[in-house]
């Protein structure tokens, strides 16, 4: 897990910082409670939060395809919208991993280093840089599966991966056991892919959904009401899935439990 | 390159879920159930993060001396007593088998199971020229009777259920198409193939390892028939890719670790034969084949490839493949080894298989000798895209996208006039072919009324105004 000591922002963290929130596109056109959630939790810890309004995307579609090319103006833009912040956050794993792994192609000046290192993801933001201990204001009494999406496990090292050994962690399921009333549900494969993977959900329709419906029901097999996950993406494909099935799961943020709201 | 047209894994996929209820669900099960004993197994040995770290180390140091330790290996092998042959491309294999066995009168074979030779299409060249092959190995003799190469590296006919190999046997070697209890299968099989080993002229192995310090190659099996095929017949020829040099023998302390646990979680296979020159009598040819290989060596994204040991963990742990079945990948090598090997052979013809990944990662954290095999599937998405072998909607929306990503004038402009099914839409999904692919088997989300930077502008609009520059 290279990639997460590279990103460690090597500013530390000071109360006065300014906090850039960034906002990825589906978010703020879908899910802008999540948004919402992520703003206002970061103020509940009195940070100086600022949300640059020129941000569009980061990129991603374009480069996860390999089109570097096309990528390329999406992400200059966005260490133009970031670069004067001292710690970026965005409640999006892949999004984050997408600025933290992959703007390597870009020239790599220092702001272009500068935004990449202090992006963080919210679940490592709160766990890794704040240090946070409780959330007084949040209380979730349901039954929830967590989906750590592959690039926050994989890319960014928020959970162990099973298929590396050494002692188990997961930073969103240390967050969410400080949520009154809320339990984790245990599932039967807690970090096989659920195949949302971007423009791969509907380049490869077949196999992706197969792989979000076997999710889905591993999910209801193991009693959860709530599927909480730090990457609305993923939830998106998963919610669309169990939907045409006729799947009774309500698919949330790990913001909006941790801020208790908006639902 | 080659001109053959473009495998479509996803169509072909797509084939493999729909045909019924039966065989994708299984083969999920078996390869996940196998990954489950890879994880216990690993985790019953403390030090198995540092030995993968020791094993990528000695691959990539004899990688990057392959040279010398191939004419090491070569030098001792030859002081042994073996014949040592070298192959350029897989003509050059094919033509060095056949010509021993002409040399030596031989017109029936018996082979344990080699990738390398499925790689170089030994089978059909030495058959058209009238040569009979046997496979003798349970699951390739499967594949073989079935006219079919095998889908997976370690479990070749995977993607059929019992059933299937009852109905194929009762076909093919004359058995009731409804016993299909496995012992049973095995054992006619074997009654099937054990006479082959007698009247076979010439027992063809692959290798797992070679030594150079030594001039031994180590045969890694379960079945055990590679020990009879180089034990029974008079002549032994054994096809060996260049990159499977190691130095020293003690090295395969490390790579027996891993392999077996790896490949199936089990601490060991059951057989590990180490060859060394001839056996008493007998006479042994190794043909050590570059066939590409040194080209990839001199890939600078991508010659990390050539430590695989072949353990197919990656495959099994894909969630791709177990959905897809190896066959799908229309190639020797399929999952994510394949996704990353095959391209080199023929780029324009396996263009598609990059994409047919999620990029979840979990193949490169379960690889024994840590190939970066996520990061070389992006990279060769990247090599695709700069040789125009993206699809067509995907450059031209992309070509769009990415201007307007970068203009964010323009980009707030298209989300406000945002047509009726786009404002049903993610939009970034809209740049593939169309919609219908997210809503076969999905429902589309539904776009806010209120964006959240709509909502950001009304309720926080003070803050909004340092970072705004118009
Ligand atoms: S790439 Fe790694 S995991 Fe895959 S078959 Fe080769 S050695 Fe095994």
């Amino acid at each position: 897990m290279a990639t997460q000591t590279e990103a460690t922002n090597p500013v530390p963290f000071s109360q006065g910082m300014k906090i850039g929130l960034f906002i990825p596109c589906y978010i703020d056109l879908i899910y802008p409670e999540v948004g919402i959630a992520t703003l206002e939790l970061l103020e509940r810890f009195g940070l100086d939060v600022g949300f640059p309004l020129d941000q569009t995307c980061c990129g991603q579609p374009m480069s996860n395809s390999g089109d570097e090319v096309n990528a390329a103006a999406a992400e200059r833009l966005f260490i133009e919208n970031f670069k004067t912040y001292d710690y970026i956050v965005g409640p999006a794993g892949s999004c984050v991993k997408q600025v933290r792994c992959h703007f390597d192609k870009l020239e790599q000046t220092e702001d272009v280093r500068h935004v990449r290192q202090g992006t963080y993801e919210l679940v490592e933001f709160l766990h890794d840089i704040l240090k946070v201990d409780s959330f007084p204001w949040a209380e979730f009494q349901h039954p929830v599966a967590l989906h750590n999406s592959c690039s926050s496990i994989r890319g960014l090292g928020i959970a162990k991966p099973s298929e590396i050994m050494g002692p188990a962690f997961d930073k969103t399921a240390d967050l969410l056991s400080k949520v009154k009333g809320l339990v984790l549900v245990p599932v039967d494969r807690p970090d096989d892919c659920c195949g949302f993977g971007g423009t791969f959900c509907v380049t490869d329709e077949a196999v992706s959904a197969r792989m979000g419906l076997d999710k889905a029901h591993d999910h209801i097999r193991h009693g959860a009401e709530y599927v909480v996950s730090p990457d609305m993406s993923c939830l998106m494909h998963q919610q669309g899935i169990a939907r045409r099935a006729g799947l009774d799961l309500k698919y949330i943020h790990v913001a909006q439990v941790l801020n208790g709201g908006p639902f | 390159m080659g001109s053959a047209k473009q495998v479509d894994p996803a169509v072909a996929a797509e084939q493999f879920i729909i045909r019924d209820k039966v065989h994708e669900p299984m083969h999920d099960r078996f390869l996940w159930a196998v990954m489950q004993r890879r994880d216990r197994e690993a985790a019953a040995i403390p030090e198995w993060e540092e030995l993968r770290e020791i094993a990528s180390q000695i691959k990539e140091h004899t990688l990057t001396h392959l040279d010398r330790y191939l004419e090491e290996f070569e030098a001792n092998a030859t002081r042994r007593g073996a014949h040592v042959h070298w192959a350029v491309d897989a003509a050059g294999h094919n033509e060095a088998v056949h010509s021993i066995l002409r040399d030596h009168g031989v017109t029936e074979l018996i082979k344990s199971k080699s990738m390398l030779q499925e790689e170089c299409g030994m089978t059909p060249y030495l058959e058209h020229r009238g040569v009979k092959v046997t496979e003798s190995d349970l699951g390739e003799r499967i594949q073989q009777l079935d006219h079919q190469p095998p889908s997976h590296i370690v479990f070749p006919a995977i993607h059929k259920t019992r059933q299937d190999v009852a109905q194929l046997f009762a076909r093919t070697i004359g058995t009731d198409p409804n016993h299909d209890d496995p012992h049973f299968l095995t054992e006619e099989m074997r009654n099937n193939a054990r006479p082959r080993f007698l009247a076979a002229g010439a027992g063809m192995t692959g290798g797992n390892f070679a030594i150079a310090e030594t001039g031994t190659f180590v045969v890694c099996t379960n079945e055990g028939n590679a020990d009879i095929g180089a034990a029974v017949p008079p002549l032994h020829i054994a096809s060996i890719g260049i990159e499977k040099m190691i130095p020293r023998v003690e090295d395969m302390g490390v790579f027996l670790r891993l392999l077996a646990r790896s490949a199936e979680g089990a601490p060991l296979t059951q057989y590990s034969s180490h060859f060394t020159g001839p056996r008493k009598g007998g006479e042994l040819h190794i043909v050590l084949v570059d066939n590409g290989r040194s080209r990839r060596l001199g890939m600078l994204d991508f010659w990390h490839s050539l430590k695989c040991i072949r353990c197919g963990a990656c495959m099994n742990t894909c969630p791709v493949y177990r959905r897809s079945g190896g066959l799908a990948y229309g190639a020797t090598y399929s999952g994510p080894i394949g996704v990353i090997l095959d391209p080199t052979f023929d780029e324009f013809k396996y263009s598609e298989l990059p994409f047919h990944s999620s990029l979840c990662g979990s193949c490169s954290d379960v690889c024994p000798v840590k190939i970066d095999i996520s990061d070389q599937i992006l990279k060769w998405r990247r090599v695709m895209a700069q040789k125009g072998y993206l699809p067509f909607a995907k450059r031209v929306s992309f070509a769009v996208a990415g201007h307007v990503f970068g203009h964010p004038e323009e980009y707030h402009a298209v989300e406000k006039i945002a047509e009726p099914a786009v404002a049903h839409a993610p939009h970034f999904l809209l740049y593939n072919r169309s919609l219908n692919p997210w809503t076969r088997d999905r429902e589309l989300p539904q776009l806010a009324r209120q964006t959240f930077r709509e909502w950001y502008l009304a309720n926080r609009s003070t803050h909004a105004k340092p970072e705004h520059r118009s």
